[in-house]
């Protein structure tokens, strides 16, 4: 039984049941964590920033943990999920979507690399410094290597190194993909934008910053040990100055479909006042991103230090993450609730329970970071005493 | 054209694979059994889709609807559901019809189908299709049906979207889904600009008008042609120059809907306004 979307106006009858729902919401929201969290890592990994080392190994995991779930909620959205592996075996290769098995696979696998790489030695470690059960499993994630010999460790950092650069576009890549499966859809004009790429770009970068700046801030409370301050304060400026950035290509993104007013803005401009006003003007872009963005900003001058600091940084990554999750929705459910027609609007009919519904997205949202608490607790990615690096 | 070349010789690659597979299967029941299956291969001639006698290379369908002759009796709709086996209800049609009328003064017409809440009112369920009477009372200054569908594009952009290949522009120029290959993904669903696709939550697979390729491979008529009483819906084949819509083509200045889309539609309208989309 599928919900009907109620609406106003005149829609195509087939309009009336919403293709994609909430947990094509979450695909991308989660598509854009993975590439932010890498992002944070490789300021470390790669651009060698010393002041992101607390966060570099705690982003890898992060970003793999959310990884192997950004599959679920599309294979669970598909009529046939046992038939997903056709678009691998026989990819449609004019569909911008046949692609993404590959593209999610190679990545993947890159992470995985990455994170045996990165955790190898301490892994030799403890598969040494254990016994039974313990040594067994620390000793076949080495691979039955425990050679951490100088000459081992810099071949190590040369596969990193080279992981960690292919890294980046394979992130940014799959999610700017993700913004181009929406971009290039010219039957919906809320979609069909030439900026939808990069502007999913920018804003999984800030999502995944303002991820790791909860996510560092919280494990510090809970392992009861000092935030390093010059960290939470580059994360800040990072998010700072790439959240300005998002914001502007959105503003800027808008600002190109009201003047291009082509055939339909009308409908759009009735969308915006009235459907959409409190969750996009208001939420997504007034509390999500310009107060945030005030919030930082302020902290910035006035040189704001110890708890008021990571009080400010904690209510805009939160602020953030609400943004970039809302932007998700008002892409993905926006552009199905304005008609095809140009002369109705619709109303997602989300359901509280059920095989697409809030349970079923929150439930995938949570998902990774209960196998990231896993992952943390086999792989303690820590950079102070109680991790090994 | 180059794309569906290619994804003719897929299909046949896999359909001699299948039939491979198959052979061997055959080949472990019995020998009776495998000579009728190659009796079988040597009646199909090679271009043929999807029975022995019918050659999808020798024909070039095309459809024609004139809305100045359309009564908005419904009886396309219903004709559809019943040889389709479409489902129902107010939400997945493969052909519908769409009601236009301008009130003395306005400018825009109020448009309405009838899959509207009223109609399905009046009609007293949703199976059963009508108009009602909204504008008995009201000063209308102009009033007109369209009937709407798949427009089998030339260049259809569901077809370009999908990840699997499982929706395909015949060599006759019908657009398809091979239900038995769709991943229910529903990109197509979103790909069309007219609405005319709709996802069956039962099967797991997006759906559309075929412009009933069961019949038409036969030598007959889509179901909507047979039963439309005013002859508002004509079909044809564009190779033969005397068929119904080569006429239609040739006789009227037509229209196609959305052509910005690029999608380039094979059902081609006369008598369209300002308003229709």
């Amino acid at each position: 039984m599928t919900d009907i979307a109620p609406f106003t106006g005149y829609v195509y009858p087939n309009e009336t049941i919403i293709p994609w729902g909430v947990l094509i919401v979450i695909y991308p929201y989660l598509t854009g964590l993975v590439a932010g969290a890498f992002t944070v890592s490789s300021f470390y990994h790669v651009f060698g920033m010393q002041q992101f080392k607390p966060v570099a190994r705690l982003a890898l995991l992060t970003s793999l943990s959310v990884m192997l779930f950004v599959p679920a909620p599309l294979l669970l959205h598909l009529g046939h999920a046992e038939r997903s592996y056709l678009s691998m075996v026989t990819p449609h290769l004019t569909s911008a979507f046949a692609m993404f098995g590959f593209f999610a696979a190679f990545y993947t696998i890159l992470l995985i690399l990455e994170v045996w790489f990165v955790f190898r030695a301490d892994n030799v470690a403890r598969a040494q410094n254990s016994t039974g059960l313990a040594r067994t499993f620390y000793r076949a994630v080495t691979l039955w290597s425990d050679d951490v010999s100088p000459r081992a460790r810099v071949i190590d950092s040369k596969w990193l190194l080279i992981l960690a650069i292919v890294g980046i576009p394979s992130a940014h890549g799959l999610h700017g993909y993700i913004g181009f499966v929406y971009g290039s859809l010219k039957a919906r004009q809320w979609w069909e934008s030439d900026l939808m790429p990069v502007i999913f770009l920018f804003s999984a970068i800030v999502s995944g910053i303002a991820l790791l700046m909860v996510l560092y801030v919280v494990t510090s409370k809970l392992r009861r040990v000092r935030i390093d301050f010059a960290c939470l304060k580059g994360l800040t400026f990072a998010l700072w100055g790439f959240l300005m950035f998002t914001v502007i290509l959105e503003g800027l993104e808008f600002a190109n479909l009201v003047y291009k007013g082509k055939e339909g803005v009308d409908m759009i401009m009735e969308y915006v006042q009235g459907p959409l006003f409190w969750r996009y003007f208001v939420l997504q872009f007034g509390f999500g991103a310009l107060l945030p963005v005030a919030l930082m900003g302020l902290m910035i001058a006035f040189g704001t230090r110890g708890k008021a600091f990571v009080m400010g940084a904690m209510t805009s990554a939160f602020l953030v993450l609400m943004n970039v999750l809302l932007m998700r929705w008002n892409v993905v459910i926006g552009g199905q609730e304005i008609s095809k027609t140009g002369k109705g609007l619709l109303t997602y009919p989300m359901t509280l329970f059920g095989h697409e519904s809030f349970v079923s997205a929150f439930i995938l949202t949570i998902a990774p970071f209960v196998l990231l608490w896993v992952l943390i607790r086999l792989f303690p990615p820590w950079a102070d005493k109680s991790g090994n690096t | 054209m180059k794309n569906d070349k290619k994804k003719t010789q897929r299909r046949e690659f896999l359909c001699t694979t299948g039939k491979a597979l198959a052979g061997l299967g055959v080949l472990a029941g019995g020998g009776n059994l495998l000579a009728q299956a190659s009796g079988e291969k040597k009646e199909k001639s090679p271009g043929s889709f999807p029975t022995a006698d019918y050659d999808w290379t020798k024909h070039r369908w095309a459809y024609g609807i004139d809305a100045n002759k359309c009564i908005g009796c419904l009886r396309c709709v219903e004709a559809c559901k019943i040889e389709n086996d479409v489902v129902g209800d107010a939400q997945h049609f493969r052909t519908w019809v769409e009601r236009y009328v301008y009130l003395e003064g306005e400018d825009h017409a109020l448009v309405d189908s009838h899959a509207d809440p009223g109609n399905i009112a009046a009609s007293g369920s949703e199976s059963e299709y009508r108009f009602d009477n909204r504008y008995k009372d009201a000063k209308v200054s102009k009033a007109f049906f369209v009937p709407k569908m798949c427009n089998h594009c030339a260049h259809p952009a569901c077809v370009q979207v999908c990840p699997v290949g499982a929706t395909f522009r015949t060599e006759d120029g019908v657009v398809l889904i091979d239900h038995d290959y769709c991943i229910g993904c529903r990109y197509c669903v979103q790909a069309c600009p007219y609405g005319a696709r709709f996802f069956r939550e039962e099967e797991g697979v997006s759906d559309k008008c075929t412009w009933c390729y069961h019949l038409i491979t036969k030598g007959k008529m889509p179901a909507c042609v047979e039963v439309c009483p005013t002859g508002t819906r004509v079909f044809g084949d564009l190779n033969d120059k005397s068929s119904p819509v080569s006429e239609f083509i040739k006789n009227n200045a037509v229209q196609v809907l959305k052509p910005e889309s690029g999608n380039a539609p094979m059902c081609f309208y006369v008598g369209l306004d300002k308003d229709v989309s």
